[in-house]
């Protein structure tokens, strides 16, 4: 028999018919959806009189467009307040579960679909979100589709789709002290550039990840997308195991078991060979912060911005109000996020406030902690990391996307720089204006205590943070 | 889905790379629940100054440039899945868009409302973009059938690949719906053997 990646098993496992010379017909299991991204969908099967054909594999959850303070009171802006009010319409017509704003499942949809178990290895998961990568931290085929195809899953539970090529990104060897997998993602993005892979589907490989959290893995796959790539995956462990395991909608008991003997079968056999490999070295990473106005215009944050003579590169340091050759260290910022799809778990908010813990935000600095969900919330709160970031002077809000995309009223001001730990750093991506710079939790943390942006490597090795 | 076969018409060159889906339409306009209205923000915070005024260096906002064919730099349409992006261009009035390089998810969402991507090797895309800029009247003719754009009273020409299955519903302006419920049988026979 032939050698197959996990990629290759999970989507041969999903074709239901191939068209010839054309693409194949591929069967969702699970398809995820939020206000923002599936209304003109709902409108789309009305029109044609089309009902949806398996409600009972979609699940909703408000987060986008949401407020992150009051989430008890009525939305204020009138347009959010209506998009929300015609998710829960269009949810309750067709059957549809709806973790509505406030509720205690609610959050962004993927921090809370992993954590509610709804994510599970083998499956193929679709969400009107490019960021659906995320998901493929599990051995999951996951990935983020348009508004038609949004309305092809609700239609059929099916998409038409071209299989991808295949990638794989080795990373082996020793992480740094204060290297988290938030560097290892931008690292890898700022060496392959962000296009690099588009038509591909990506299997990240070797000890770092495999030592990684779920969480971890979480968020290198959730940055797939920025380096083009539709998603990215993970070999499902006995990691993975232990997280899905006991999760509310996860498998229980003996179907749990028959289960994970299946996962098991999923890692790529040795052997298979993918149409693209890159291997990267674990002891050349370092904490890493972005410069410029994409997500591959990374360095480490001792480095020096580059210099290119290229307009867009041009271009995209006078946005920045930054300069060719000069080092970011010691730049004041303003404004700090930590949130969005790519590091809002508990885990991220424990390395935050293990930094922070017995220090003081900036005085010039506003600190916003975003939770990706209600769940994360409460443990932020109930193991007293909330105690440690009120004391510290960081305002610890609801959960939502929040100032990751700025439709809510989280906006950073014009022309003021963020050090986020969302990512991406487009043109006026967190308000008209706004500067971002992409960086882990732990860097995040540092840049508001210290009201500017401060090498983390040398205070990461005496504290041995990981 | 509207027909698409030729297209003749002039062209607006966007000589700018890397050009994501917020900066084709802000977040801040995803707010609607419908397809309509999103061509009037087309890159918005391009197209207008901080103080609101119009942004006449913006190619879009010079008179010079007209036409349904949009040209732009390497990597057009990364980033985030949103259709709005697509809704955008078709709203403003595109029908085409040219580039050396498109983004997946981009790529499938324009081709489900009707707009054309036109795949073309760098070396072309800069021979367009130059005689664009120096002759801004010229004229372009993108042919689906042949899988061909080239530049009127010019020989130059190249062909571009498109998805055989993709071209038949551009031609036809069929979707993909309509074939994924004609295979409601299969679709069923393969959840009975899975469950």
């Amino acid at each position: 028999m032939s050698k197959k990646t996990l990629f290759d098993k999970v989507w041969d496992a999903h074709v239901v018919d191939t068209i010839e010379n054309g693409p194949q017909v591929l069967y969702i299991d699970k398809h995820l959806i939020h206000e923002v991204t599936s209304p003109q969908a709902f409108n789309e099967l009305e029109d044609r009189g089309i009902p949806v054909f398996r409600p009972e594999q979609i699940v909703a959850t408000a987060d986008h467009n949401t407020p992150t303070q009051n989430q008890d009171q009525p939305i204020k802006d009138e347009l959010s307040r209506k998009q929300l009010e015609q998710l829960s319409i269009n949810c309750e017509k067709n059957n549809i579960t709806l973790y509505q704003l406030g509720h205690k499942y609610n959050g962004i949809v993927h921090v809370m679909a992993p954590e509610l178990g709804f994510t599970q290895p083998g499956m193929t998961m679709v969400c009107g979100d490019s960021h659906t990568s995320t998901h493929g931290a599990f051995g999951t085929i996951a990935f983020g589709i348009g508004t038609s195809q949004v309305a092809q899953v609700f239609a059929s539970q099916c998409l038409l789709l071209t299989k991808p090529k295949s990638l794989r990104v080795s990373v082996n060897g020793k992480l740094k002290a204060g290297v988290l997998p938030k560097d290892v993602i931008l690292y890898i993005i700022s060496k392959l550039g962000t296009n690099s892979g588009t038509g591909y589907f990506c299997e990240y490989a070797g000890n770092v990840f495999e030592e990684m959290s779920m969480e971890g893995r979480m968020t290198v796959c959730n940055m797939s997308i920025e380096m083009g790539a539709r998603g990215g995956m993970i070999a499902p462990d006995q990691t993975t195991f232990d997280y899905v395991e006991g999760r509310e909608f996860a498998p229980k008991g003996n179907d749990f078991d028959k289960k994970v003997a299946y996962w098991k079968t999923l890692p790529t056999d040795e052997g298979a060979t993918f149409d693209q490999e890159y291997f990267l070295d674990a002891a050349d990473i370092e904490p890493m912060i972005t410069y410029g106005t994409n997500p591959g215009m990374g360095i480490k944050i001792t480095e020096n911005i580059p210099t290119e003579d290229n307009a867009s590169f041009k271009k995209s340091l006078e946005y920045m109000n930054f300069k060719a050759g000069e080092s970011l260290i010691n730049k004041p910022i303003n404004f700090v996020f930590i949130g969005s799809c790519t590091n809002s778990r508990i885990e991220d908010f424990r390395v935050a406030a293990n930094y922070i813990k017995g220090k003081q935000k900036a005085d010039n600095v506003t600190a916003w902690l975003v939770p990706g969900s209600k769940q994360v919330e409460a443990q932020i709160i109930e193991e007293g990391l909330k105690d440690v970031f009120d004391a510290a002077g960081f305002e610890l809000r609801q959960p939502g996307c929040s100032a990751c995309l700025a439709m809510n009223d989280d906006k950073i001001p014009q022309g003021e720089y963020c050090v986020s730990t969302s990512n991406r750093n487009f043109e006026g991506r967190q308000g008209q204006g706004s500067r971002t710079i992409l960086a882990s939790p732990l860097v995040a943390a540092a840049t508001a205590i210290a009201g500017k942006i401060i090498d983390v490597t040398q205070e990461a090795e005496e504290l041995e943070l990981v | 889905m509207e027909k698409f076969t030729t297209l003749n018409s002039r062209a607006i060159p966007l000589q700018i790379e890397n050009v994501d889906t917020d900066q084709i339409i802000p977040a801040r306009f995803l707010k609607a629940t419908d397809k309509k209205g999103f061509g009037d923000n087309v890159f918005r915070d391009w197209r207008y100054k901080k103080d609101g005024s119009v942004n006449t260096a913006f190619a879009l906002n010079n008179d010079n440039y007209s036409g349904t064919i949009l040209v732009a730099g390497d990597n057009f349409g990364c980033g985030s899945s949103r259709e709005h992006a697509a809704w955008a261009l078709t709203g403003y009035g595109f029908k085409v868009v040219v580039s050396s390089f498109f983004a997946d998810i981009f790529k499938g969402n324009a081709l489900n409302n009707g707009l054309l991507p036109v795949q073309v090797s760098e070396g072309f895309l800069k021979q367009l973009l130059n005689t664009i800029e120096n002759k801004p009247e010229t004229e372009i003719i993108v042919n689906l059938e042949l899988q061909t754009i080239s530049v009127a009273d010019t020989n130059l020409s190249e062909a571009f690949e498109i998805d055989a299955y993709k071209k038949t519903c551009m031609i036809n302006g069929y979707d993909d719906i309509d074939y994924l419920l004609s295979k409601k049988t299969e679709i069923e026979a393969f959840e009975n053997a899975h469950s």
